[in-house]
């Protein structure tokens, strides 16, 4: 696909900018590049590198580390269905077995219609509300098989998800994928204090004697 | 009889509005902060040392000495709020972040000031999008309001609190590697000793790596005192704690109870708490503090919240986290989901995780499928060995005869993360031998079964 749009590459610099080594920022600009696109692209992974001064290789080693990034399209939907230990315990791979099933792909994969694509995902940190699932990253608490048969026919109809998602965005639907947090920090530039560079920072002025 | 419900860190959850600014400062919210300022940051600092604060991100570390570690004359420092809150059954601090930010922000800047910090960044984990939004709000109210940022309520205290997040890594919750991920590169963890953090961090500059809930206790103990905050809970371990308890227990939930006092019994059965085992079922077997805990069994019940005798008994309380397990669970089954984590989430820098950790998973797998040989049950327990040499630690057995070996394991690894896999195979194969023994065998074991076999696979 593409590198950022000019938009994009605005917020970029702005993440940039509060940090005191550009490369700080590079997992904030690929999540900013997944937000666009819906996955990493080459295209995308180039422009970070011109803007954080690395190379494209060191922008794909960092993004191959981390498994919500996507380098290839995926569902509009990302369902991911905790199987770790306490969901376990409470029926959390049946939950995953009846997906599977209800959707006709194996975890890992995306329906051939391009709207859900599943995973099989380690502690999502909502034990005692298990089984759990998230979709694109919205929480879903104590989701039984007939729970999620709704959820997928309510977002395979364009509907908001009438079983109460933790998070939707202002339509109250469930954000398209790469959408994390639905407000960006923002400092103002007559409230800064600035970045510490480490290689030239003072003792900070409110540890000295008055 | 159990110790009355203190509520430090949650005392605002009631509330449905208790993330905005708005209802912060309307209950107490900032003064600390104010109460702070009047202060000299050697005095908070003092103040913080004196309450014993443990860190209660796993390691149980006071807070207030792990400050004092910085080497004098070096700067800038910086703060790493670790927020990257991933092991398996932990659920706290992600409740912290998304219901009392500002509680975070507050414990942030009490840091700055008593440490000498000169810049924060908040690390939240990647999955959790709203605590990002829920964060990213606060910290834009607190800079609009004065509380963060340059000259801070007029004052010469001066800080930037920058939010970041990750992108799904277990690993990145390791101090070491969320330095590496926070500088933009592969989060694997750095060799340590000899230089820890707090002397060579982040740009290799000292740095403190706080857990979100310790920070989230500053503003309280600032406001009110350390003779106060050391009311609550035991004399080694004061304050309280967030346990999250999960699994087959009556009401699951995550309570905050006195640190060091109550007791796993009282959690798990009083009514107030998690009320019992689920169905009238037997109590089977606990994880007492996270995936990477050595598990604990009903002898274990009456040894209270408390990280010194609880690494005593051959486990650790780690960050909170309690799963339990009714006598419907297949030990072998649960072993191997365990270390199917580990397995995943070895970031492969060190061979003995990297190699053992799939391993044990494929041993595991292949009894649990019925295609074990008699000679796995040692070879997980070899496997194991060579990432956690000696006896590993593990719970007593009375009826066996068998001593508790105490925490902590021994590591060929950099870091924890291999010698984890190892807890649930030593504890289960301890423990559950007959059920390993039965797979392999092929024969039926008695376990009730509860949940159906899925009818489609």
């Amino acid at each position: 696909m593409s590198r950022l749009t000019p938009q994009n590459e605005a917020i970029a610099l702005e993440i940039i900018s509060r940090y005191p080594r550009k490369k700080s920022a590079l997992i904030p600009l690929l999540h900013l590049a997944q937000e666009q696109d819906g996955y990493v692209s080459d295209d995308a992974m180039v422009h970070l590198a011109e803007l954080v001064d690395v190379t494209p290789a060191e922008v794909i080693g960092t993004c191959s580390f981390y498994e919500m990034f996507k380098r290839e399209p995926v569902g509009k939907y990302l369902v991911n269905i905790c199987t770790n230990i306490a969901c376990q315990l409470l029926g959390a791979e049946e939950l995953l077995h009846h997906a599977e099933h209800a959707l006709g792909i194996k975890a890992g994969n995306t329906t051939p219609d391009g709207l859900f694509t599943i995973e099989d995902v380690e502690c999502i940190a909502a034990c005692t509300e298990a089984p759990c699932l998230t979709v694109n990253y919205r929480y879903f608490y104590k989701v039984d098989e007939t729970d999620l048969d709704v959820i997928i026919e309510d977002l395979r109809n364009g509907r908001q998800p009438s079983r109460k998602a933790a998070e939707t965005g202002p339509d109250g639907h469930i954000p398209p994928h790469g959408t994390l947090a639905l407000q960006r920090q923002h400092i103002p530039a007559d409230r800064a204090a600035g970045n510490a560079d480490p290689d030239s920072a003072p003792a900070p002025a409110w540890l000295e004697q008055p | 009889m159990t110790a009355p419900i203190v509520q430090l860190v949650t005392s605002r959850f009631q509330y449905p509005d208790s993330f905005t600014l708005a209802r912060f400062e309307a209950t107490g919210g900032y003064q600390g902060l104010r109460k702070a300022l009047t202060m000299t940051p050697t005095a908070v600092h003092d103040e913080v040392k004196a309450a014993t604060l443990l860190g209660r991100g796993g390691a149980g570390f006071p807070a207030g000495v792990k400050w004092g570690f910085t080497p004098p004359g070096v700067w800038p420092r910086y703060l790493v709020v670790n927020g990257d809150e991933s092991e398996p059954g932990t659920y706290k601090d992600r409740l912290l972040m998304e219901r009392d930010p500002h509680q975070l922000i507050e414990g942030c800047l009490l840091a700055c000031y008593a440490a000498g910090l000169s810049q924060c960044f908040l690390y939240i984990r990647g999955e959790m999008a709203l605590a990002q939004t829920r964060v990213a709000a606060a910290l834009n109210e607190a800079y609009a309001a004065g509380y963060v940022g340059r000259n801070i309520l007029g004052s010469n205290f001066s800080v930037d609190i920058v939010l970041h997040w990750g992108a799904g890594a277990y690993i990145v919750g390791e101090e070491t590697a969320l330095i590496e991920s926070l500088e933009g590169n592969r989060g694997m963890p750095r060799l340590k000793p000899p230089f820890f953090p707090a002397a060579i961090g982040l740009y290799g500059k000292p740095t403190i790596v706080n857990n979100v809930e310790t920070l989230s206790n500053l503003g309280g103990i600032i406001v009110r005192g350390s003779e106060d905050y050391k009311q609550y809970g035991s004399e080694t371990s004061p304050g309280t704690r967030m346990f999250a308890v999960s699994g087959h227990v009556c009401r699951p939930g995550v309570y905050e109870v006195q640190h060091g006092v109550t007791t796993f019994r009282e959690l798990l059965y009083d009514d107030q708490f998690c009320g019992g085992i689920r169905d009238g079922n037997q109590l089977k077997a606990f994880i007492p503090g996270g995936g990477s805990s050595p598990w604990f069994f009903e002898e274990q019940l009456d040894l209270p919240l408390e990280a010194r005798p609880v690494g005593g008994a051959g486990s650790m309380l780690g960050s909170g986290a309690i799963v339990v397990m009714d006598d419907t669970t297949d030990a072998v089954k649960a072993c191997l989901r365990v270390v199917r984590f580990y397995a995943r989430e070895s970031c492969g820098k060190c061979t003995p995780c990297r190699e053992g950790t799939s391993w044990l998973e494929t041993i595991l797998q292949r009894i649990l499928d019925g295609h074990g040989r008699p000679s796995d049950i040692d070879m997980l327990l070899d496997v194991g060995d060579n990432i956690s040499p000696g006896p590993y630690p593990a719970a007593s057995w009375e009826a066996e005869g068998l001593a508790a070996v105490p925490f902590p394991p021994k590591q060929t690894t950099i870091c924890p993360l291999g010698p984890s896999a190892v807890a649930p195979v030593v504890s289960a194969i301890r423990r559950f031998r007959p059920e390993f023994e039965a797979k392999i065998r092929r024969r039926a074991i008695g376990i009730p079964v509860r949940v159906e076999e899925p009818t489609h696979v």
